[in-house]
This record gives structure tokens, sequence and C-alpha cells, in this order.
């Protein structure tokens, strides 16, 4: 994977890194507590068995996100 | 909408001994084992009303350790305090205004740098701070090692490493606490970009001259900077001093504001900053402090993910849900006969001591066939379900099953325009709808945890459980029946499932009327499995669980009893008040599939679920007559003799499953929401759904027979 995708596009076992948060306020808050700062490092390990969320491996930790919110996330290979 | 926004939980109220007490706030991310670490050290002789996965109120508990006393306080478990959700108001709130002696943040070994970031964001608040570095023994597992004393020195505050569920490392974690220097001391601070800190100690000037700010200087330099008002306002009326009209920090603010702009620094990037500033401290900490050995340490628990969050996710849930009815309805059996058996024996003796006493008929009834027979009713029918079902229960909860059960079904509270946690305080209501009402508090939309409230009695709590349990016996398996226990299990799980599709239905009906929006971010920790401890597990849902619900169920039956037989005895003109509320009710009874007798035991029923089929069997005794209520045969006997059909059973069941709260869980709902209104939704919800689902199902089913 290369060049500038969102986190929704990484498939189960990709891993990819932060490049730019495009949610405001308190959800961009929510995001960046939970690590999601530029540069680090995400691994998408698997869908939901209804397809959505998502769960993702963030700094140590297993976090699920809705398509909604991983579409709005930049990230790089 | 400007009611939802008020919503706000309590807020934590700390009850002293003698004053000389030290009081030390226990906080921390959630599952990192707050509980248990507050449990090891307050002893099991205090109740914490700790349900599924979640701490609901707030647990006080007391310690001594060397001739101190401390009073420990578990404040709500939250990732971080600025986010500004209702639990992680109350835990900031606690830990700014509280005025704890200490706080110990309790970390998870085996995922350190998330949970630093709530650290440092408390070292910000106070420096009278302890690490609690738990789940030690999980971390050697999975071959994590950390250096507590680098830890240590890069944070300058005593690091205790623990394994709470052992007890191991919680002496020395008292110790570290009773050790801490009375005075000052310089720990480890976040550190800035160069404008953001020069826009701080600008503020911090001016505020280190005003002697009425008792909290630190810094934090609130930064809270200001963020132009939280509502946050101002809570500090302004802690401190009893107007921060806002205060002409040097306005000057001061004004000035720090222009630095941020001549560098380019806006609100929004302010808060990024500050956010990053923290994350990137967390991260350099750590990156010195902990080795992972084995980069797969996590292969255990996503190698059981892809079984219990995958594909196979939904059947294994329908599995275990249907095993642990199974294990429920067919363990419960015998010593619920037994306990039958032995209540029927100490009515024969306690009668023989009324006639002995040559004591009125009245008196007799009053109290055998009213305040003993319904409390006795509701510990046989009720004791063994219970102690068999949380302990199962709780089993799942502590290997941390039921947020994947969240992660599951996430997608169709999306779809109803709710959230995927709503899964998590359903769980909760299951042993008790007023907890799972209080559990919704981890929802943070006010709109989505309204709609939570709202919808929680559609799952049956404990007290709807036995009546279920027993009607599905007596009508649809027939006591004794080969493969009953499974049938009967599997007929629990189909209730439970048109529970949750009626609970979908209502959130999505809700979403598009009263509480109309659009799904919110939705965030959900996985957090590691974890071994259960099974003795531990026992012994805690037996206490905290099924004797509080117990307990509470017999305070209410005894008066509920005493109230029921009256009904049922004093005659006016011709039938008693019972026989009359049940005549009048019957005409609108019998559209449900139900009798005037049902429908005024679900009314009566208001205090509690529990004493529903009591109320039933002792209004009908009065028109016919049983000799003994040992089994559920003869019960059936009963019911049948007074016109019970299966169409009646399921129609009760139904209603059962969806009709008002208790009133229990009315007065939480009312606490939690502070609103009338939303109460009044919440009663009114369950109890139309029930109606129509009554209706429904009972005029079709009549037109088959």
């Amino acid at each position: 994977m290369n060049g500038i995708g969102t986190l929704k596009d990484l498939r189960q076992g990709q891993a990819a890194r932060v490049k730019a948060l495009l949610s405001k306020g308190s959800i961009r808050r929510r995001l960046l507590d939970m690590g999601l700062t530029e540069g680090t490092r995400v691994e998408c390990l698997q869908k939901s068995p209804a397809g959505d969320p998502t769960a993702y491996l963030i700094r140590g930790a297993v976090i699920a996100l809705r398509t909604e919110d991983s579409s709005k996330i930049l990230i790089y290979a | 909408m400007k009611r939802i926004n008020d919503l706000k939980p309590t807020e934590l109220a700390i009850r002293k001994k003698p004053p000389a007490d030290k009081v030390i706030a226990i906080a921390g991310n959630p599952n990192v084992g707050k509980s248990t670490v507050f449990n090891g050290l307050t002893g099991l002789n205090r109740h914490t009303g700790n349900w599924p996965g979640k701490t609901v109120t707030n647990a006080q508990g007391y310690c001594e350790y060397r001739d101190t006393a401390f009073v420990l306080v578990d404040i709500p478990g939250t990732y971080s305090l600025m986010a500004h959700s209702a639990e992680e108001e109350v835990a900031r709130n606690f830990i700014c205004f509280g005025e704890p002696d200490a706080v110990i943040v309790v970390c998870d070994a085996t995922c350190l740098e998330r949970n630093l970031n709530l650290l440092l964001q408390i070292l910000e608040i106070t420096d009278r701070v302890v690490a609690c570095v738990n789940l030690m023994d999980e971390a050697k597992k999975k071959n994590i090692e950390i250096n507590l004393q680098a830890l240590s020195e890069k944070l300058k505050i005593p690091v205790v490493g623990t394994a709470a569920r052992s007890k191991a490392g919680l002496d020395r974690l008292m110790e570290a606490v009773k050790n801490m220097p009375d005075g000052e001391t310089l720990t480890f601070l976040p550190e800035y970009d160069k404008p953001v800190e020069d826009a701080i100690s600008v503020i911090q000037r001016v505020l280190k001259r005003i002697p009425e700010i008792g909290i630190n200087t810094r934090w609130l330099a930064l809270r200001l900077l963020e132009h939280d008002d509502r946050l101002t306002n809570e500090i302004c009326g802690y401190l009893n001093y107007d921060l806002k009209r205060d002409a040097d920090i306005s000057v001061a603010l004004a000035q720090a504001d222009r630095i941020l702009a001549a560098n380019g620094i806006s609100q929004e990037t302010l808060r990024d900053r500050i956010v990053s500033s923290l994350v990137g401290a967390a991260e350099e900490i750590c990156a010195e402090c902990v080795v992972f050995k084995n980069k797969n340490y996590n292969e255990r628990d996503r190698r059981l993910d892809r079984i219990l969050a995958s594909r196979l996710g939904f059947p294994v849930m329908l599995i275990l849900l249907t095993v642990i009815f199974w294990l429920t309805v067919s363990g419960a059996n015998y010593p619920s006969g037994l306990l039958a058996a032995g209540m029927s024996e100490l009515e024969k003796i306690l009668s023989g001591v009324f006639h002995a006493l040559g004591a009125p008929d009245w008196l007799h009834g009053l109290i055998v066939h009213g305040a003993f027979r319904v409390p006795a009713w509701v510990v046989s029918v009720m004791l063994p379900p219970m102690a068999i079902f949380f302990p199962l229960f709780t089993l799942l909860e502590d290997l941390g099953y039921l947020p994947r059960i969240a992660f599951n079904l996430d997608r169709y509270f999306k779809k109803c325009s709710a959230c995927g946690k709503q899964a998590l305080t359903m769980c909760m209501g299951f042993g008790c709808n007023a907890a799972g009402v209080i559990g919704c508090r981890i929802i943070d939309s006010p709109r989505e945890r309204l709609i939570a409230i709202i919808t929680n009695s559609f799952v049956p709590c404990n007290g709807r459980f036995p009546t279920l349990i027993a009607i599905l016996t007596m009508f649809f398996i027939g006591a004794g029946a080969a493969f009953g226990g499974i049938l009967c299990a599997v007929f629990l799980t189909g209730i439970i499932v048109t529970g949750v599709l009626m609970t979908f239905a209502a959130s999505k009906l809700l979403s598009k009327s009263l509480l109309s929006g659009m799904p919110s971010f939705f965030a959900l920790e996985l957090p590691p499995y974890r071994r259960p401890q099974f003795f531990k597990v026992i012994i805690r849902s037996v206490f905290d669980r099924t004797l509080f619900v117990l307990g509470r169920a017999v305070a209410v039956s005894v008066p509920a009893g005493i109230v029921i037989w009256l009904l049922a005895n004093i005659s006016v003109s011709g039938g008693s008040l019972l026989v009359h509320g049940a005549r009048f009710l019957d005409p609108f009874a019998r559209l449900l599939g139900l009798d005037g007798v049902i429908l005024l035991a679900f009314v009566l029923g208001f205090p509690a679920n529990e004493i529903v089929v009591p109320i039933i069997i002792m209004a009908y005794m009065k028109a016919g007559s049983i000799a003994g209520l040992e089994s559920l045969e003869s019960l059936k006997t009963l019911l049948v003799q007074n016109g019970w059909t299966w169409i009646t059973a399921v129609s009760t069941m139904l209603f059962s499953l969806f009709h008002w709260p208790c009133s229990t869980t009315c007065l939480t709902i009312k606490k939690e929401t502070g609103s009338l209104k939303w109460t009044a939704v919440s009663i009114i919800t369950p109890t139309i759904a029930g109606m129509i689902v009554c209706m429904l199902f009972a005029n079709v089913a009549k037109l088959f027979i």
C-alpha cells in the first residue's frame, strides 16, 4: 500500500501510519486521546462479523472503530 | 435537545469516619483491575454493587495500614480526563475538587503506554500520585518486561508493581501511599511546545498571586487557554471565585492568546498539541521502561477473537447463552424443589405454632399466607437460578467476553442510530435493570444514552427470569421431560432474542421520533482476555449480586405479601378487593391474552417483579383451593383450573418481558436523567410495546385453535 489512503481501506493484517485526522472537535480529541497522533502505527486486526466496526491495534490496545470514523483518518504506508 | 445535555451523574460524596482519615482515590482506565485492587485493599466486607463490566455505585471502602486509616474511593474508569463524557467529569471533578490525600492510578502492565496518558493527565492536576502497575502476572506470561524503577525515576513518583488478583504487591502499594511526603514534590510533567509553555507561564504568574486558587495553577492555566466555558464555570463554582471577572486574568489570558496566535496556534491546534505532547511523552517513557520480548505477545487474544468476534461470533454467542441457561435451569431444578419442600415444612410448623397459641384465623392468614409464603416462594424459586446464573455470567465478564458482544452487535445498533455499548448495558440489565440504567453512563452521546436507558427493561432482569423459567417448565416442557432442561434453555434464549429484537425496534423508533439524530462517534476497546478466577468469581457474585438482589426481593416481598393478603381477604360488597380489581381489569386484560388477575399482579408487582407469580397464586387460591404448592405440577393445576392455556402462558411471558420497569428502576431513571419526561417515556415505551405484542400474539394465536 503506497501513498495516502484512509484507515477504512486497510485490509485485515495490513498496517500503516497515521498521516492526519480529518475529524474536528470532540471526535478529534478522542482519536488523539487513543494515541492516534501523526506517525502512529495502526494495524487492522479484523472486522466484526456484521462487517462493521473494525478492530485496530493502536499502541498495544485493540480498539474498534466504525467505517464512518475510520474513513476520516488519513494514513500512509 | 437542551434537557438531554443536562444529563449528569450524581457526584461522588465521601463519608469520612474521623477527620484524620486519609482519602485515597483509585483511578485508572477501564478493565485494568481497578476494582480488584480496591477489593484487595478493603477486603470483601463492603458492598460495591458491581455488575458486569462496571463499577456502578461509587464504591467506597476502608482500609487500615500500619495504624493509619484510609478511605478508598473507586472512581469511574476512564481513558482520559479531557473529553467530557459524564464519567470523565465525575473522575476529573473528584481528583480535582475532591481533595484526595493521594491518587492511586492503576495501570495495565500489558498495555502501559495507553494507560500512561491518563496518569500524565492526573499528574498535571496533582503531585500526590502513586502508580500501581497492575497485572504484572499477565505481563510476565506475555513476556513483557517492565522496569518499574526506571519508570519511577522517570515519573518521579512511587511506582509499585502488583498482581491484585493474587494480592501480590498490595502491601507495598499501601506502604508507598503511607510514605508519601507531606509537602509539594516535583513530579514529571509533560512539556509542551515553547509557545504553549510561554502562554502557560503568562497566565500562571497571575494565578499564583490569587490566594483563593487552591488548585494546580499550571493545570488551570492550560484549561483557561482552552477556553472551555463549561469547565471554567465549574472551577469558578468550586473555588467560589469568578475567574472570568478578574481583570488581571483577562489581561493575561488575552496576552497568552496573542502569543499562541503569533505562532499560528489556533484553539483547535492547541488542543491537538496538548494531546499529542501527552501521547508523545507516554511513548517516550515506555520506550525506556518496557521491553516486549515476544513481538507476538497478543497471539492468544487474536486467536480467541477470530472465534468469538468473527463470523462464528453470532452462533457462538447464542450457544453460550443457551448453555448458561441450560446449566441454570437444570442445576436449579433440584435445589429449588428442596428449598420449596423445606419452606413448606417451615410453613406447617409456623401454622402449628399459631394454632397452638390459639391465634385468630386472620392473623394466621396474614402472617403465614401473606408475610411468610410470598418471600418463601421468592427464595425457593429465585435463589437457585441466581446462584448459578450470576457466577456463570461473571465468568464471561471476567474473561473479557462482554465487549466482544458489543463489537459483534454494533452494526445493528448503528442502523438504529444507537451505540454498540448499549449491548454492554443490556448485559448489566440481566442482573438488574436499575444497574443497567446506571451502566448507561458508559455511553457518551446523551441521545444514545437515553435510548439505552429507555430500552433497558427489554432485557429480563433477575426478578423476571424465575417467572419465565417457571412458566416455561410448566406449560412447554413438563417437569421431568428427558430433554426438558435443554428445551427450556432454547426457549429462554428465544425469549432473550425477542427482547433484543424489540430493543432494536424501539431504539430505531426512538431515533426516528423523540430522540432523532445520527449515530455519533464510536470507539470500543477490546481488552485483553484474562483467565477467569473461578473461586473468586463465585464468592464475589454470590455475595455481591445474588444476596443483594435476593435481600431486596425478600425485603419487598414481606410487606407486599401482607398487603396482597389483605387485598385478597378484605371483602367489600361480595368480593375481595383483589377480585374487584381483577374484575375491573379483566375485559382489557383479555385483549392481551391475559386475565384480570394476571394484569393486576403486574400492576401490584411494580415494587418488584419477583412478586408477580405469588400474587397470581394468592388471587387464584381464593377462588379455587389447593392443598400445597410444593411442586410446579400443583401450581400448573391451579393455573389451568383458572383458565390458563398455552396462549395465556405465552402472553404472560411476553408481558413479563415487555412492561413498565419496576419502581427501583423508575427511580433510578429519574435520578440518571433528572427528568420526569424521560422517566415517563421509559415507562410508556415498554408498556405500549408489550400491549401491542401481546394483543397481536393472543389474537392471531386464537385464530389457529
